[in-house]
């Protein structure tokens, strides 16, 4: 029988979405329920909630050093190595968030064990290994592996790969002590500031209009934001735009930039290189303006035009303007 | 300002040997051509010029991730991509981040008493390619140049990169990219920091070295975040530090006359087997998500916006 563990995170004094979605998956990949670990300074808050989850048992890590876990993540990687060593789980899984992306490598170097990033499906084998598939060349291949070696094998997985698992399995709470195995961290984390903006938010927003390199300068997107602003939108931008500088890395979408999901995806002047649609894949309708008909935006759009958006886009934004008035 | 050295006793009184890059120029005239065994190369390298802060660059000689869709295949016999006839490889562009992020530093310090040095693991390395960071201006380039370095996950990577550096350092600060653009696992790094026992932060937008900490602005979504962490280090770079400098004439000059430090694997104590992979490709394949799109055309280019803008509302859109 294959046993998983589920590294939790918490938001907002409750366990977050992404570890709900890790548990189903956890649970779907060994049929049973997985075992879960939390982490914090103090997890008092969470025993009322954590009865919730679908988890056999849940875990509570509790130390000092782990009050305020982000930036090095050290006293997280010594807290979960330890659990790993006292409860020998077959499969670690963790979210890819800043906290996964972090304490999951690591963790599988202290642990001399095999690692997988941001998977978006999880079995296991005819051999009983555990079995991966994960984008690969920013998207544009996809690749499954099997992971090898020493138990456990540690798993991120993108979020909203899987859904939420139900809740009310009532699992057993257990204080697990760390304070022997975390050392005192060597990162000092100075300040963490909130910076949303005002306005849609680009990973809630329901219509996104994105700008790329062929916009060929800032002044276009003042264009891109009117029309935002008409379609009750937010701005998107290629990493290409972002790093050129004609606009703040803070509306880059992509692999390694934002993962938005809207109704309508309007990409101009985007060529929809694989690492752009990696973070706009997942939106209902893609519509693409490009001068370039091989263009791959093409290949997932649903509409599109063929031609030069200095054109097409005034003209567009009029009639949705005057479309607006109807 | 020159940080002020740490760790390591200086057989000379701080400013007796200035460093300059031109010591560097004749340290690398001296050294680098492969004739010596690579202990003696080191040993020569860790001479009393010695610089007082020595960052490394970690960069890999990735599949140009900019070649057109059309022309990235692969054979989905032999489980693995096949390059474009013609088309150069290149280093990985969050690696020349990180080449940028410690050129950065040395600039602070006015160039005095900083030396980067790029390594790479790998094979069929092209080096006019792999110079690239050293015609940004990175001092030294370290290969690690060894058939079985072929096909390799991550884990292994990160045990010859730390090999490596540890055999060529001792060195304050590690850079790397946040990521490879072929494989995405953002996990080398990590492994680099577990070997040598070193703290990793990761996606940074801003390093700034001073007094023997580095402190690190990262780029995460939605907040800004600041952290410290003594040095020795490693740091991970994003894209957000900015674009990497483009190389002088100058600068491509001097790398055209650089050599690199190769090393192989026995160079390092690490044999076949202990980098044998724990995460092994099965299948790699091109997902296919081609829809049919649906070409708005009107008379001119004009009334195709007029007449996508109609659609979208046909369609309930917009």
């Amino acid at each position: 029988m294959t046993t998983a563990l589920v590294a939790g995170e918490i938001a907002g004094g409750l366990p977050s979405p992404v570890t709900r979605q890790m548990l189903r998956a956890a649970r779907q990949l060994t049929g049973n329920l997985p075992v879960a670990a939390f982490l914090g300074g103090n997890l008092a808050p969470l025993e009322s909630s954590a009865g919730s989850l679908a988890a056999s048992r849940v875990y509570l890590l509790e130390h000092g050093a782990l009050a305020e876990i982000g930036g090095g993540y050290e006293a997280a990687v010594d807290a979960l190595a330890a659990l790993c060593r006292a409860t020998s789980p077959d499969v670690v899984l963790l979210a890819k968030t800043d906290f996964g992306a972090n304490t999951g490598p690591r963790l599988a170097f202290r642990l001399g064990s095999a690692f997988a990033q941001d998977c978006t499906a999880i079995s296991i084998g005819a051999n009983g290994a555990p079995t991966v598939t994960r984008p690969v060349y920013g998207g544009s291949a996809t690749a499954e592996f099997e992971l090898s070696g020493a138990m456990p094998a540690i798993i991120t997985v993108r979020p909203g790969a899987y859904e939420a698992g139900p809740s009310g399995a009532r699992p057993e709470l257990v204080r697990f002590d760390v304070s022997a195995a975390i050392r005192t961290p060597k990162v000092q984390l100075i300040e963490t500031v909130s910076e949303e903006r005002a306005g849609v938010r680009l990973e809630e927003a329901a219509v996104v209009v994105s700008g790329g390199r062929g916009l060929g300068g800032p002044a276009p997107f003042k264009l891109l934001t009117e029309l935002a602003g008409l379609l009750g939108g937010a701005v998107g931008a290629s990493r290409a735009a972002c790093d050129a500088g004609w606009i703040d890395h803070s509306h880059q979408v992509g692999l390694t930039g934002k993962t938005v999901s809207p109704r309508l995806y309007l990409a101009v002047g985007l060529s929809g290189a694989s690492q752009h649609m990696a973070g706009c894949s997942g939106a209902g309708n893609i519509v693409g303006i490009n001068r370039d008909p091989e263009a791959n935006i093409f290949k997932e759009a649903r509409f599109g035009v063929a031609g030069d958006w200095q054109k097409v886009l005034p003209s567009f934004i009029s009639t949705v303007r005057d479309l607006g008035k109807l | 300002m020159p940080p002020a050295p740490r760790r390591r006793p200086y057989s000379l009184p701080a400013g007796a040997w200035a460093y300059s890059p031109a010591m560097t120029a004749l340290k690398l005239h001296f050294t680098d051509h492969g004739t010596r065994p690579i202990d003696a190369v080191v040993a020569a390298h860790n001479s009393p010029l010695e610089p007082l802060l020595r960052i490394a660059v970690c960069a890999r000689q990735v599949l140009d991730p900019d070649i057109p869709p059309s022309q990235f295949k692969v054979d989905e016999v032999a489980n693995c991509v096949v390059p474009p006839q013609g088309i150069a490889p290149v280093v990985n562009g969050f690696d020349l981040n990180a080449t940028e992020a410690a050129l950065r530093v040395r600039d602070a310090a006015s160039g005095q008493g900083v030396e980067v040095t790029v390594f790479s693991a790998g094979t069929a390395f092209v080096l006019d390619v792999m110079k690239k960071p050293l015609s940004m201006g990175a001092d030294r380039l370290v290969l690690v140049d060894d058939a079985a370095l072929a096909s390799v996950d991550s884990a292994a990577s990160a045990r010859v990169l730390a090999a490596a550096i540890a055999k060529d350092g001792p060195y304050d600060l590690v850079l790397c990219g946040r990521q490879a653009s072929d494989w995405d696992q953002a996990q080398t790094p990590f492994g680099i920091a577990e070997a040598l026992g070193v703290p990793c932060v990761t996606l940074a937008k801003s390093v700034t070295v001073k007094g023997g900490t580095v402190r690190v602005d990262r780029a995460l979504p939605g907040m800004r975040q600041t952290v410290e962490a003594p040095l020795p280090a490693v740091v991970t770079v994003s894209n957000e530090l900015g674009e990497p400098r483009y190389p002088t004439l100058r600068g491509i000059m001097a790398a055209g006359r650089k050599a690199p430090v190769v090393m192989k694997l026995p160079d390092l104590n690490i044999a076949a087997a202990d980098i044998a992979p724990r995460v092994v490709l099965r299948r790699l394949y091109v997902p296919q998500r081609h829809r049919a799109c649906e070409f708005i055309q009107g008379k001119d280019e004009a009334e195709s916006g007029r007449l996508l803008a109609l659609r979208l509302r046909q369609e309930k859109l917009i």
